[in-house]
């Protein structure tokens, strides 16, 4: 997956594309949460659903500063992702019906280094004041989002190299 | 709604359905999944307008995930299915789904037959190089050394070029894509559905469970290093050298679509019921 970096010209835009980089995080972790239901991986499922649920909330309060401003339609006409993918959103392809939390946060984290990067770039190369005001907001939150993950991650041991081992496999391949 | 409104209202949301996909996490698949919707919304139809067509295999499950119309057809025959659904519903867009079992070995036959006829109609195969559904066995596009308790020593035989036999049987569009680039596949449907024609297209889309070694084609992938060509002698000596790996639009050819003369989507069914009886 490559990242999109749209160009970014006025702060309606920004909110647009901030709300959409969270919506669209929902979007996968629900579907990733609906995957592990599917293999009953009830204990993953709870994760992914929880990190929907928060994803949900930073996506609220966006809609929230955003007003009157109708950042869904206005997201889609701006189109950000014509190529490549919404930042914050989980790789499916790194998905895998033995994964561990563990694997969940380290999806989580890397969606939230490619958004803290979106942020990033944003405020490096806008031009407009109120632009680069929001997203500097943006880069301390999803910097605390970074840290918040990592301390996640702090209660997970990394699995053994063989997690994906399954001793009843789908079918002897050896 | 004009087309420029329809469009920016449609979103890839609207062409999902409620069934909840049962492919193995991980597998390429879902973002095919995802590359037919965003398609679907980029070309502004409605779903009622749009026929998802399939054969059997892990890929061919496509259609019920979508709310297009659909048919979840015989292994192998979807493309005897789609054609008969496009020239009795000219205005429908046809698109079918296939993977490399089901579209190479036996249904190999009409997608000889469907690239010579070049019905308007998408084409697309989900190629995993294996057979996902029934456990892991080779496909025609299996590299020959494939070495497994089901193909032990590998197959020894020479794998298929799709595009190969796409562009020599006269598909009038050819293309390859990779799953895990969801957007610019999606571009690529976009433009195969548009092109009139027989348009056919190879995602590469890994089968994590049987070929876990397909995880690497994230890496291996890359944008074709020429432009497409309405040239097919040219496409062909292009085809030479590509190992597997080029993504992009090959060739754009400018056939005249077949299209039969005789509908019969509007014909009365007492009339018909008649025709049949024996
Ligand atoms: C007439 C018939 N023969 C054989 C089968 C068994 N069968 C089901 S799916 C399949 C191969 C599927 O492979 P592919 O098309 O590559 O799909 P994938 O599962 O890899 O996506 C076979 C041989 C069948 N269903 N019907
Ligand atoms: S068996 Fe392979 S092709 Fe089938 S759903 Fe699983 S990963 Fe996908
Ligand atoms: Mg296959």
């Amino acid at each position: 997956m490559t990242q999109a970096t749209p160009e970014i010209t006025s702060l309606p835009d920004l909110l647009a594309v901030a709300w959409r980089i969270e919506a669209d995080a929902v979007e996968r972790y629900q579907a990733l949460a609906a995957q592990m239901e599917t293999f009953n991986n009830a204990e993953l499922a709870a994760v992914f659903r929880d990190l929907a649920r928060a994803e949900g909330i930073h996506a609220e309060e966006i809609r929230r500063m955003a007003g009157d401003l109708d950042v869904a339609a206005r997201a889609r006409e701006i189109d950000p992702w014509r190529s490549g993918e919404s930042p914050e959103s989980a790789d499916l392809a790194e998905a895998h019906y033995k994964m561990t939390p563990w694997h969940a946060l380290q999806l989580a984290l890397a969606g939230e280094q490619r958004a803290l990067a979106f942020f990033d770039h944003i405020l490096k190369t806008a031009t407009d004041e109120a632009v680069r005001k929001m997203a500097a907001e943006f880069v301390e939150e999803e910097n605390e989002h970074v840290d918040l993950v990592r301390r996640l991650l702090r209660r997970h041991r990394e699995p053994s190299e063989n997690w994906s081992e399954d001793p009843d496999a789908p079918v002897a391949q050896d | 709604m004009s087309t420029a409104e329809m469009r920016l209202a449609c979103k890839p949301g609207d062409y999902k359905s409620d069934v909840q996909p049962v492919w193995c996490p991980g597998c390429g698949d879902y973002h095919v999944l995802m590359s037919f919707t965003r398609a679907f919304a980029a070309l502004g139809l409605p779903p009622e307008k749009i026929a998802v067509i399939s054969g059997i295999g892990c890929s061919s499950r496509i259609p019920a995930y979508t709310n297009c119309y659909g048919f979840h057809g015989v292994h192998g025959r979807s493309l005897a299915l789609a054609a008969g659904l496009k020239v009795t519903r000219p205005d429908l867009t046809v698109v079918v789904a296939s993977g490399d079992g089901d579209g190479y070995s036996i249904g190999g036959n009409h997608f000889l037959h469907a690239c010579r006829r070049n019905i308007d109609m998408t084409y697309v195969v989900m190629d995993n190089r294996v057979y996902g559904m029934t456990k892991g066995q080779p496909s025609p596009t299996t590299e020959p050394d494939f070495d497994t308790a089901l193909s032990p020593g590998g197959t020894g035989v020479r794998p298929f070029h799709p595009l190969v036999i796409a562009l020599a049987s006269g598909a009038n569009f050819v293309a390859r894509a990779f799953s895990g680039s969801p957007n610019e596949t999606a571009d690529i449907l976009v433009e195969a559905i548009r092109h009139p024609g027989f348009s056919f297209i190879e995602i590469l889309s890994p089968c994590v469970t049987f070929r876990p070694d397909e995880k690497e084609w994230k890496s291996m992938v890359r944008p074709a290093p020429v432009e497409a060509t309405d040239d097919a002698a040219r496409a062909a000596r292009r085809l030479m050298t590509d190992d597997g790996f080029n993504i992009g639009v090959l060739y754009r050819g400018e056939r005249r679509p077949f299209q039969p003369p005789f509908g019969r989507a509007d014909a009365d069914l007492t009339a018909l019921e008649t025709e049949f009886v024996l």
